[in-house]
């Protein structure tokens, strides 16, 4: 057992950052609060991706497909049957979908299945695939996707995408996912699965020769992040109440990439900080774009001054730091007491901590 | 269908597939050597087809003049791309190479975003190229059968510097084994950027060639081609440069005739390639051409 006075920290930091939460949710302006939404979204998309990348080591380049599948499943099963009808004016929507809906959670599990349904259908094949011919696989499914979502005009609305879509996803509930998505990533880090991904990672012979199903272990991480990618975008469409197929190009994989890279491969902290410093600083650098870009967030293909910064970013950081922020560790209250921020805990320890990076 | 309208969709199938191959080439050269897939190669292709632009709308120099310089401005960039982007990661695992070679695209992209501008750029065509010819109802244009010839001329010109030079010679050392080519003398470095420049001298080349055939410019206008190639790449068994050319007529190819013959597929047309690499991956992942590789432990 760690140190009591440990896990005291770690409820004070979450209630306090519940609290901090509760009070924003309260006083910001709705730009402000988006931009906060935005960050739990993101912490869900990069652990998704740190779940493949970084902890089974499989470099997967389609997170943008599983998100798309996301937000259209969410999408199409929580608009109202006017709503479809408004939407879909060059093609009538297919029947058997213009009366489907449910209410806004089991649709977001709806959409996370299905894309893992995706996940594991594509897996199964692909990940017979090492390194750069997965990510080039990984990417070639995303590309399908898209390509597939903007052809099928009385399924997705074809490229025109769909506009007012019920938002559901309030700060409360992106950032109870992002919760969620934490404390099943710290949880999975000490099961033995998640000790059989990493042993993939580091070595997939000797990994196999101690009898791990590497190809099991393999295609289960991907599955799950896929459902993790699924319910992301189902949040991203339901918080930006617009999708259409051009969201969910390459660019958008890029920047969970960014933000994994920048956080630490390997990383649950390192992901959670990157996350939230990246958005924040998305908006901060918006500036640099011109005075006439007034969207929340940028999914065009005219990114601008502001992508430059970015790519020179994750360019500097694989160069000169390719740890990252966080490495492979975790933030620790330990680590406060080495710098000496927090009185000395009886025992040094190392173990993940959890979710107090956040506050 | 007729004889002569399928004989016109084979000609145009060639055309594509020849630019293909002309850029699936550098794609499989720089495999060859350094197991790296450029993603950078489709942004070295569009910067070519805008220094040309450049060249000739800024500086009044004449189409050739311009072709000329801004291929060379091409190459000295891929090399330059080399030694900033790859070079310092040369024992670094492939992953990171790949993240920054992701990295140096994007901001290759978003540069030239904020230097040439989002818009679109219309190109003047050379009047040599833009000679429509008749040949038996099969009408094309001549830049559509350049194409073609500067790609043979390419492939014959790359096979004799690999089979018969001494830089050909280091040239398949160092992508047999990277440190016994060191331990050979071998300047490695030099080789490698030798390929860098060769590669995206051809880039260069097809960005002109495309800018030719479809008169538009825009930043993003290497990413599909770029995608595409690197796929025609690895259908023909990547590291093999007569590969790269069959694999890029073979995928100009499918793309034309799929659509020719079935015209409701038309929107799918991008995700053709894709679907062609995933199969490719799953059936025979060294491609047509390429030698089984051994998994080393």
């Amino acid at each position: 057992m760690r140190p009591k006075r440990t896990h005291l920290y770690t409820l004070a930091a979450l209630a306090l950052f519940t609290g901090l939460l509760a009070v924003a949710d309260l006083t910001f302006d709705s730009f402000t609060l988006r931009v906060l939404d935005l960050c739990a979204i993101y912490v869900v998309l990069a652990l998704s991706l740190n779940l493949v990348n970084g902890f089974t080591g499989l470099f997967s380049l389609g997170h943008a497909g599983f998100m798309a599948v996301g937000a259209y499943v969410s999408a199409l099963l929580t608009m109202t049957p006017e709503q479809k009808e408004m939407n879909f004016f060059l093609e009538p929507i297919a029947p058997w979908l213009a009366h489907l809906s449910m209410p806004f959670v089991p649709a977001l599990v709806v959409a996370g299945l299905l894309a893992a349904a995706l996940g594991f259908l594509l897996g199964a094949p692909v990940l017979r695939l090492k390194d750069d011919y997965l990510a080039i696989a990984t990417l070639g499914f995303a590309e399908i996707i898209r390509v597939i979502l903007t052809n099928t005009q009385n399924i997705t609305n074809g490229a025109l995408g769909l506009k007012g879509l019920p938002r559901y996803a309030t700060t409360w509930v992106v950032w109870g996912c992002a919760a969620a998505s934490v404390a099943f990533m710290v949880l999975l880090g000490r099961s033995s699965y998640g000790r059989a991904m990493k042993a993939v990672r580091d070595d997939e012979i000797a990994a196999g020769a101690m009898g791990i199903d590497v190809f099991r272990v393999k295609v289960v991480s991907f599955t799950v992040s896929s459902f993790m990618a699924g319910v992301g975008g189902a949040l991203l469409g339901s918080l930006l109440t617009t999708i259409d197929p051009k969201m969910f190009t390459f660019m958008l994989t890029f920047n969970i990439v960014l933000i994994v890279v920048l956080g630490g491969i390997g990383s649950i902290t390192g992901s959670v900080i990157a996350s939230i410093a990246v958005t924040i600083l998305m908006e901060a650098l918006r500036f640099l774009d011109g005075p006439l870009d007034l969207g929340v967030v940028q999914l065009e293909a005219r990114p601008g001054l502001r992508m430059v910064v970015f790519s020179i970013g994750l360019m500097a950081v694989v160069l000169f730091r390719q740890r990252g922020l966080m490495g492979n560790r975790e933030f620790s209250w330990s680590m406060l007491s080495r710098i000496g921020l927090l009185p000395r805990a009886g025992a040094a320890d190392g173990a993940p901590g959890g979710k107090h990076g956040v506050a | 269908m007729t004889l002569a309208l399928f004989l016109q969709h084979l000609a145009n199938a060639l055309s594509l597939g020849s630019l293909y191959a002309l850029i699936a080439i550098g794609y499989t050269m720089v495999y060859g050597i350094l197991r790296l897939i450029n993603f950078a190669h489709g942004d070295v292709f569009m910067l070519g087809a805008y220094l040309a632009f450049y060249s000739v709308a800024t500086f009044m120099l004449p189409w050739w003049g311009a072709l000329l310089l801004a291929v060379l401005l091409t190459a000295a960039f891929g090399v330059g791309l080399e030694w900033v982007a790859y070079r310092p990661l040369r024992d670094s695992p492939r992953i990171s190479v790949m993240i920054s070679a992701i990295g140096a695209s994007f901001l290759i992209e978003n540069v030239a975003i904020v230097l040439f501008g989002g818009r679109p750029k219309g190109v003047t065509v050379p009047d040599v190229m833009n000679v429509k010819l008749t040949l038996g109802g099969v009408s094309i244009m001549s830049v559509s059968l350049v194409i073609p010839i500067i790609t043979f001329v390419a492939l014959a010109v790359l096979l004799w510097v690999v089979q018969r030079t001494r830089v050909g010679m280091a040239m398949r050392a160092v992508s047999t084994d990277l440190d016994a080519a060191r331990l050979q003398a071998i300047d490695v470095n030099r080789i490698v950027s030798f390929t860098f420049g060769t590669g995206s001298l051809l880039a260069g080349v097809g960005g002109i060639m495309w800018s030719y055939k479809y008169p538009q410019l825009n930043p993003l206008m290497g990413v599909m081609p770029g995608l595409k190639c690197f796929i025609a790449a690895v259908i023909g068994g990547i590291g093999n440069i007569p590969g790269a050319v069959l694999g890029g007529f073979l995928l100009g190819g499918i793309e034309l005739l799929t659509i020719a013959f079935l015209p409701t597929l038309t929107g799918y047309r991008d995700a053709f390639a894709f679907v062609l690499l995933i199969v490719v991956l799953l059936v025979k992942p060294s491609g047509l051409l390429g030698g089984a590789a051994v998994e080393k432990v």
